[in-house]
């Protein structure tokens, strides 16, 4: 069968065209850093990190606050969501029965795809309205949530890659199951699962929708944890919506922060997770 | 892998009940009486989501019944509240956005799967999944600031290539449907060729070669061999990213315009569902206006659950990595 011209053309014009979306999607990623770099990179200053927001009609300030309550609410978070996500995890990947597990699995998945909004107003009708008050704590529960479905099913991901063989050789020992998972599974899973809670922290430290009436908004610093916070995501949203110019340049260096923060801690859990082949053999 | 017999737990009379607390020195019960508890955690926290949700809508439920669903007036002060504008806004832009998104991100894929070599395409892939980790706040601060100054600039050209239609006519200000539309491409674009470069690239060599040994080109053979077998997934990739895009809040908030009013043109400001939760929420008073909101993110919920459950099914059916 010789190749009529037709074919040809049709068969560079499209795989050019495939070469082309690539190359869109790469650059729109190089676009964002090269956009936020120039723009928010120029304006950070070391105020930023160590003074609080000022009133507005003056200028300079910085979002000391924001920076110390995304911090707790993180915290709250990683305390919620790595411990209930990584003992599911080991569920699932341990013990788990064939109907029980796919259940468990499948509310995992689906609790995952749930919009990041509708779990704040879940937080808002549980915490915040019968307490009737904004909290860091109620902030930090919206998150922890939000981590939970990804802890679980990367722990199990990682503990499943552990060879069975490991698992044999040390009952064959004589180890108990749990004491099998605990000093032969876990530890061999540990790159793998430190990878995938650095990833969850990273997804959820760049949430704004769920935090916008749990933990609200804070002009000062927000002591204990029953009082509404600041937090950087929302920050960068009601500094970027204002009407005033220097507000404006704040949510730029405010998004520089956030997006070296959560591309910085992506790179190097993947980093991480590269070297996996070299924990497990 | 043996399961530990949770009948154990049922019996504690003295004989076995002295055998129950040996083999929980073991530790054996413990861990999975723990565990379970965890993994039975997240089944109650997804059923008291559903409750809590279902609960604090009851006023609106009552109040409007399924008209909800149709009524198109949004008036807080005289509490009459249709969702109708916020429905539409939403189904447009995730609309907009596959329409954009699919050839763009299964372009990308078929190019990363099929013609890259392995550590060219491995590499733009792992920058690929980087955007797919930017907030989408700092996708909302760059259209507000990038994408929709860039949008007025290319109004002239779009409205004299497409004006003709009804759906680039009338006034543009910048904050419109269509903006909310490019944004929200831009944002599933990665969900789509990470997994649909996954799903190609486990389409097995022999179907390729086949094709290729019979005379085919290259992007015949991608066309009509490798897309078709790979299809499943690929679908299932395209349900996964309009289930976000359909949740996606923060950055369509910020571009949208905030108008919850019904136009057929895309330069026309609107609303969506998540968009006037964001807004209205922490300032809605009365509970007629709470619980209408809450019932909004009842409907929400209850979209993305079964774009959700259709995708994980398709995906899960593909290849192993049901979790995205």
């Amino acid at each position: 069968m010789r190749l009529t011209l037709r074919r040809k053309i049709v068969n560079y014009v499209m795989l050019s065209l495939t070469g082309i979306c690539t190359l869109f999607a790469v650059g729109m990623l190089l676009f964002i850093l090269g956009y936020l770099f120039i723009n928010g990179g120029r304006s950070l200053t070391w105020d930023f990190f160590t003074q609080l927001p000022k009133p507005v009609g003056e200028t300079g300030g910085g979002m000391a606050n924001a920076l110390l309550g995304s911090a707790k609410l993180l915290l709250v978070a990683t305390c919620i969501g790595v411990p209930i996500g990584f003992l599911a995890g080991v569920y699932l990947a341990e013990f788990g029965g064939s109907k029980f597990s796919f259940v468990v699995r499948y509310t995992t998945d689906l609790l995952n795809g749930v919009p990041s909004i509708v779990i704040g107003i879940f937080a808002y009708t549980v915490l915040v309205l019968p307490q009737k008050h904004f909290s860091t704590l109620s902030g930090g529960v919206a998150l922890g949530i939000m981590m939970i479905p990804i802890a679980t099913r990367s722990s199990e991901d990682f503990l499943r890659a552990v060879p069975l063989s490991l698992r044999e050789g040390a009952m064959a020992l004589g180890a108990s199951k749990a004491r099998t998972i605990l000093t032969v599974v876990i530890p061999a899973a540990k790159a793998g699962l430190l990878t995938g809670i650095m990833l969850n922290l990273a997804r959820v430290a760049g949430e704004t929708a769920p935090l916008l009436f749990t933990s609200f908004s804070n002009r000062y610093w927000s002591p204990g944890w029953n009082q509404p916070t600041a937090a950087l995501p929302v920050m960068i949203y009601t500094y970027a919506i204002s009407p005033y110019a220097d507000w404006k340049q704040q949510a730029w260096s405010a998004g520089f922060v956030l997006l070296m923060l959560v591309l910085a801690i992506n790179v190097f859990a993947r980093m991480v997770l590269s070297k996996r082949g070299h924990v497990v053999r | 892998m043996s399961v530990t017999a949770p009948t154990a737990f049922e019996t504690r009379s003295s004989g076995r009940g002295s055998a129950f607390w040996q083999r929980l020195r073991s530790g054996d019960d413990i861990a999975y009486v723990i565990t379970l508890t965890c993994a039975m955690t997240i089944l109650a926290i997804t059923a008291l989501l559903v409750f809590e949700l279902f609960t604090n809508s009851s006023v609106a439920r009552r109040q409007f019944g399924w008209s909800f669903l149709t009524s198109n007036v949004w008036d807080p002060t005289g509490e009459r509240f249709g969702a109708l504008p916020f429905i539409y806004g939403t189904v447009v832009t995730s609309t907009l956005a596959l329409l954009m998104g699919i050839p763009l991100g299964v372009g990308a894929a078929i190019f990363l799967a099929e013609l890259a070599p392995t550590k060219i395409s491995n590499a733009l892939t792992f920058l690929i999944e980087l955007l797919a980790a930017v907030p989408s706040v700092i996708y909302g601060l760059l259209g507000i600031f990038v994408l929709i100054p860039m949008l007025k600039a290319a109004e002239p050209f779009l409205r004299g290539l497409l004006g003709w239609t009804p759906l680039f006519s009338g006034p543009f200000y910048g904050q419109s449907l269509f903006a909310a539309g490019v944004v929200l491409t831009v944002m599933i674009i990665p969900f789509i060729i990470s997994i649909s470069r996954e799903v190609i690239l486990a389409v097995p060599t022999e179907q390729r070669d086949g094709a290729l040994a019979l005379g085919a080109t290259r992007w015949e053979t991608t066309w009509n061999v490798v897309l078709p077998f790979a299809k499943k997934g690929i679908m299932g990739s395209i349900f996964l990213a309009l289930a976000r895009a359909l949740g996606e809040t923060m950055a369509v908030t910020m571009v949208i315009g905030n108008q919850p009013e019904i136009h057929t043109s895309l330069f026309a400001p609107g609303y969506s569902m998540a968009a006037v939760i964001a807004n209205e929420f922490a300032e809605a008073t009365g509970e007629l206006y709470q619980h209408t909101l809450i019932e909004l993110a009842l409907v929400l919920f209850g979209l993305t659950i079964v774009i959700n459950g259709l995708a994980r099914l398709l995906v899960l059916s593909t290849t192993r990595r049901g979790a995205g």
